[in-house]
């Protein structure tokens, strides 16, 4: 089942001061969001498989969407995460049945490789409910300077029918990040941690 | 004096709101820079310099929302410009933006060679506020060369998590590509605007 996008917002931050000092090169981050029908709202469906074929085509179209806002080649961007906030007519599993099964595997081919977890957040929500997209490096999930978060939020959604999808991808880790262990430079990329 | 610590780009296609999706998706773009307040903490009388100062900041937002829009500027049909000033400025600082927010746009939109006579003839709406970390301002948005367009009022929520700090503005300008996208209270038609003085 093909979703039925309302609304596609793409944001893009980029930091280029913190605390009086240069970044550079400026911290690049982008959050792709999609606003999407929810096709069980109000109703108990056992199998949620029209969700995950959804979380499929939105791994790609959201994980495209974000390399393209940061202007970077696929094999550029350095970490990644996902999350859904689910409207009030849905359940909590719906975000699970998008994020978990499908959306990583289409959103890896869009960032290239990818070996570490795709980290997540859900949650249930309303119209501006704010989610914070957990980041993580995308080959090795203990370098410390990618850990991080960016907020996502559409003023008007989720309607209590609809579900929003977020996706984020950055070129970069956290502004002057100077808290140790393991380095981007120093990872081995095989089994997504170090 | 215009130190830029970050920008925010946000832009979204509206599909539809329930009812027939129109030929041409909306588009609507704000971006956001978070700028240092050189006048925080303390009453400074004269404030014009910073004004001339971001002139070019203006002109820079302006270019990046088009191109981030993706539309050719004869593309944009809806604008606005709002700010919001950390809790150590005062909401003056903030009225700093019309001039240069406005004139940034008309630079991209409007002007020929210079000259006012292309697009943006109307006034471009405005908000303001002061406000904390994550303080989240609704700016207005009406038609670019007439401002009594009803299909075209609107809004756009925008915010940066995280900022403005205390000595910090956040100065936003926000376009659009068309109409809300399910219009139908009647008024004013894009179609019928006269475009002289900038009204209908």
């Amino acid at each position: 089942m093909a979703a039925d996008i309302r609304k596609l917002i793409v944001i893009l931050d980029e930091t280029r001061k913190e605390m009086g000092r240069e970044v550079k090169p400026p911290t690049r981050r982008a959050v792709a969001i999609a606003v999407i029908a929810n096709p069980f709202a109000g109703r108990y469906a056992e199998k949620l498989d029209d969700l995950t074929d959804i979380g499929d085509e939105l791994g790609a179209t959201l994980g495209r969407a974000c390399v393209q806002a940061l202007g970077i080649r696929p094999a550029q961007a350095e970490s990644y995460g996902k999350a859904a906030i689910v409207g009030e007519a849905g359940e909590l599993e719906h975000a699970a049945a998008i994020l978990h099964p499908e959306l990583g595997a289409s959103l890896r081919k869009a960032v290239e490789k990818g070996a570490a977890l795709v980290p997540s957040a859900k949650k249930m929500g309303g119209p501006g409910t704010p989610i914070d997209v957990p980041l993580g490096h995308k080959d090795a999930a203990f370098v410390r300077s990618h850990f991080d978060a960016i907020e996502a939020r559409v003023s008007d959604a989720p309607r209590a029918n609809e579900i929003v999808v977020a996706v984020a991808v950055t070129d970069s880790g956290r502004p002057l990040a100077r808290v140790g262990g393991l380095q981007k430079h120093e990872i081995k990329g095989e089994d997504g941690l170090r | 004096m215009i130190d830029v610590r970050r920008t925010l780009i946000q832009v979204e296609t509206i599909h539809h709101e329930f009812g027939p999706p129109p030929a041409k998706p909306q588009r609507r773009g704000a971006i956001l820079s978070v700028i240092a307040n050189p006048y925080a903490g303390r009453y400074e009388p004269d404030i014009l310099p910073m004004m001339e100062a971001l002139n070019p900041l203006g002109v820079e937002m302006a270019r990046r929302l088009v191109e981030a829009i993706g539309v050719p500027p004869e593309g944009i049909e809806g604008y606005g410009k709002g700010a919001i000033v950390g809790s150590a400025g005062e909401l003056e600082h903030g009225a700093l933006w019309h001039v240069p927010g406005g004139y940034g746009m008309r630079e991209v939109l409007g002007w020929k060679n210079g000259k006012a006579g292309g697009n943006a003839k109307a006034i471009v709406p405005s908000t303001k506020k002061v406000g904390g970390p994550g303080a989240r301002l609704d700016v207005p948005v009406t038609h670019i060369n007439a401002s009594y367009v009803r299909s075209h009022f609107d809004a756009i929520e925008v915010g940066v998590p995280g900022h403005p700090r205390a000595d910090e503005m956040v100065v936003v300008l926000v376009m659009t590509t068309g109409p809300r996208v399910h219009e139908r209270v009647g008024g004013l038609r894009a179609s019928d605007v006269k475009g002289e003085d900038g009204l209908r």
